[in-house]
């Protein structure tokens, strides 16, 4: 990026600019990636590729979300995507570079990961590659070798062996479904696949191009990738990958053809709901800003991701900064305010260090500063550091720490959008949320509105962990039931039972089995005790106590308690020992009744959302699992009198 | 007893500290609400936030020793103690935490334990917990020295410290 400021022109000429012909490797370098060693695969590629002065263009991108995969590499031409290979190590990025040196394309054993895109017919050309798979099992076992050598010898048969090659996958989007076979280029798949049936393949698709329909999965991709859209496509730290991309688009759009009242009204017909938890529409809270007169405004992204067990927000500033800097201008130009902050957890230093770039690009570029693109509208944001405090996610103790002060919240009225930061209205909006925008105002929020349910439009990105075959991001139109969400990562890991999935972090609820069919919307979620939360889902199998994990969450609200409301201080840490008790087999079943009666009481006077939904873990286990703290009673009191 | 040189290097030191307190001070001085992002910028460069640090920043910035001190004891992320030369900060996240982060965590203290009994210098390695750190599919994650490593078992994590330990001392 020259020091020249980008004039309009310049932009569109971005937007417009059509990929080169030039082949290219892109290396997930986010923090799990750089953890399981994408470095040292970025860097095998680079001395691959020099060694053999080949032609192809080698760089770093964020986070697909496939991070039981990690180190993730994705190959690809002026088509697109042509590859996505997971567990990586230098030895293999090598090998790679050969084959694609060798104009082969990007087929390593055990390490392709299969997009959802599959295809229905045989138009293309003959079939030259066939993948397989055990889907039953998570590794690389007996029973796919077996089947690839059961292919081998049936090609040899019909004397196709030297123009097919069969290789074995290490996903393929499909999960308890057998072997499964992909026939490329045309992406044929089938699932099930028996002994006798490798015969009928290889003879009819194969050597007759006819389609098996009773073998055939023609199931589409799961996901809608909207807030994810660039995350592992362009590399973070380079401005002119986000305008290739289309970025500042929706900037250009609201700025220059759009009044602020205007924005309002697109985020309104779009439905956005803030993404941070609540659920509060975006569109009200940015009218609540603008209304009330001030000399200045301030917006905030809130990016203090303090719920454990959660990494959307990481990955979206790790994999696509920009996209959340657009859509914090945008929500600038609507409220009227010419001053932002990012305030970035300190444990995320890869996040805040590409979030500070993005900012120092822009400004160079003239889309931070006076006039942006020639408008009246003039803007600039900052990056401001958490210090480790859960309870500074609440927005007036995150206003609380920006102001140099400890997060202790405020009761609400006033709220932040009547007097916020430095006593100026304010606007608070999560990561995720902000993402939405950008691409809202450059798409339309009728476009967005077409996602998701009556009451809770658009995609929400869930970061699927725990006891769960593939741990990872995924991002799904609103209403997806939470069992398929569960099942895109391939469901239960190790051949065990999904007991419960806990959504909400430490304020939300554990979900048992029974009720996997519920969609996922802010109402469905709140009905059975838990809530939406930033995104985390946690899969927990038959062997998890819920004593535990309730205790655990527990003990977390308890240390993060900042101290100043009573029901929160000493109401959390009067629970905690009991639940302690509990657990260690020494309650009694009136214990079980004063839990409930804390419980309450926190709810209704805890002055902010950390001590109001603290109860949740532990009202919803005992909801759902109420056997299991009596169990623990019981157990703990025959125990006792067997002693005596 | 000090030696006059040694002396004579501490007041150097508190010097140097000075200068760059000043330092930082001056780059945040123009910006509201500054005394979080000054703290982080104090913590990097020293390590952590000694008492005679933050009254240096205090007669800097103007702002009591009270308040300072109100403000490092609230947030987890400051020290008030040196660090050892080495941290290992378990992740104590949820999904750390289900795939047996405690478990580590315990195993982790014990080993060292044992290390220092066997004649390894008290506070070399310092053994921490973290609020999660958002390597959830990496779980259980661990930070050694500023780099995180994933899906760990205690024994790697040792053998790593070492490694580095033999790295430092042979150089």
């Amino acid at each position: 990026m020259g020091p020249k400021p980008l004039a309009l022109q310049d932009l569109e000429a971005y937007w417009t600019k059509e990929a080169g012909p030039q082949k290219w490797i892109r290396v997930c370098m986010d923090t799990g990636g750089i953890a399981a060693g994408a470095r040292q695969v970025h860097q095998a590629l680079i001395d691959a590729r020099d060694d053999w002065m080949l032609d192809i263009h080698i760089r770093q991108t964020g986070s697909l979300g496939l991070s039981y995969a990690d180190p993730v590499v994705v190959v690809g031409d002026a088509s697109g995507v042509t590859g996505i290979l997971g567990n990586m190590d230098p030895e293999s990025a090598r090998e790679l570079m050969r084959l694609l040196g060798n104009g082969g394309r990007a087929l390593l054993e055990d390490r392709m990961i299969v997009p959802h895109v599959r295809g229905r017919s045989f138009s293309g050309p003959p079939q030259t590659m066939i993948l397989v798979k055990d889907t039953n099992a998570p590794h690389p076992e007996d029973r796919t070798r077996f089947f690839q050598e059961l292919i081998r010898e049936e090609l040899q048969v019909h004397g196709l062996a030297d123009q097919v090659g069969v290789y074995r996958a290490m996903d393929m989007g499909l999960y308890q479904k057998g072997i499964c076979m992909q026939l490329l280029p045309s992406r044929v798949t089938y699932s099930n696949v028996s002994g006798p049936d490798v015969r009928r393949i290889i003879h009819e698709s194969l050597g007759e191009g006819q389609v098996l329909e009773e073998m055939l999965e023609s199931g589409e991709d799961p996901q809608e990738r909207i807030v994810l859209r660039h995350c592992g496509h362009i590399d973070p730290d380079e401005l002119d990958d986000y305008l290739c991309a289309g970025g500042y688009r929706g900037l250009k759009r609201a700025l220059l053809d759009m009044t602020p009242e205007e924005v309002i009204g697109e985020l309104k017909t779009s439905g956005l709901r803030g993404r941070g938890g609540a659920g509060f529409p975006t569109w009200l809270k940015w009218r609540n800003t603008r209304e009330p007169l001030a000399e200045r405004k301030i917006v905030i992204c809130n990016a203090d991701e303090g719920d454990p067990g959660a990494f959307m927000d990481r990955s979206v500033l790790e994999g696509d900064p920009h996209a959340v800097l657009e859509g914090l201008m945008i929500a600038a130009y609507a409220i009227g305010a010419d001053k932002g902050f990012f305030y970035i957890r300190a444990e995320y230093p890869l996040a805040i260090q590409r979030v500070q770039r993005a900012l120092d690009q822009s400004r160079a570029a003239g889309l931070l500063g006076p006039n942006i693109l020639g408008s009246d509208f003039s803007f600039d944001a900052q990056v401001r550091l958490g210090a480790g405090a859960f309870v500074c996610g609440e927005e007036t103790a995150l206003i609380a720490s920006i102001e140099g002060r400890r997060g202790s919240p405020e009761p609400r009225p006033p709220y932040p959008s009547v007097k916020g930061l430095f006593g100026k209205p304010t606007a608070i909006n999560n990561v995720e949320t902000l993402a939405a925008v950008s691409v809202i105002l450059d798409r339309g929020g009728e476009w967005y509105a077409g996602f998701g349910t009556e009451k809770s439009r658009g995609t929400k990105v869930f970061a699927v962990t725990g006891k769960v075959r593939n741990p990872q991001l995924v991002e799904v139109a609103m209403g997806t039931p939470i069992r398929n969400v569960i099942e895109m990562c391939g469901g239960a890991g190790e051949g065990r039972r999904i007991k419960a999935v806990q959504t909400g972090g430490p304020s939300g609820g554990v979900i048992p089995r029974g009720k996997m069919d519920t969609p996922v919307t802010y109402e469905g979620l709140r009905e059975l005790g838990s809530i939406m939360g930033s995104g985390g889902m946690l899969v927990m199998d038959e062997r998890d106590s819920m004593v535990d994990v309730a205790k655990f969450y527990l003990g977390f609200c308890v240390d993060e308690s900042c101290g100043k409301c009573a029901p929160c201080r000493i109401g959390g840490f009067q629970m905690l020992k009991l639940l302690e008790k509990i657990h260690a087999g020494n309650g009694k079943r009136e214990d079980l009744d004063t839990i409930r009666d804390i419980c309450h009481c926190m709810r209704s006077a805890s002055l902010c959302g950390l001590g109001q939904m603290a109860p949740n873990p532990v009202l919803s286990t005992l909801r759902y699992f109420e056997d299991e703290y009596l169990d623990l009673v019981d157990a703990g009191g025959q125990a006792k009198r067997g002693a005596r | 007893m000090r030696t006059q040189t040694e002396i004579g290097s501490l007041l150097d030191w508190v010097e140097e500290m000075r200068v760059r307190v000043r330092e930082i001070v001056r780059e945040w001085d123009d910006q509201e609400g500054n005394l979080i992002m000054m703290l982080h910028a104090v913590q990097n460069e020293f390590g952590y936030i000694s008492r005679g640090v933050a009254g240096v920043l205090a007669k800097e910035t103007g702002i009591n020793m009270a308040r300072i001190y109100e403000v490092i004891t609230f947030y987890h992320y400051f020290r008030l103690t040196p660090p050892g030369s080495h941290s290992v900060q378990v992740c104590m996240g949820t999904a750390c935490y289900l795939k047996g982060a405690q478990k580590l965590y315990d195993e982790l203290a014990q080993q060292l334990q044992l290390m220092e009994a066997a004649g390894g210098r008290q506070g070399d390695v310092q053994l921490e917990t973290v609020r999660c750190i958002g390597c959830c599919g990496m779980a259980p994650a661990v930070v050694v020295d500023s780099e995180t490593h994933g899906r760990l078992c205690p024994g790697d994590i040792l053998q790593f410290l070492k490694r580095k330990q033999e790295a430092r001392h042979g150089s």
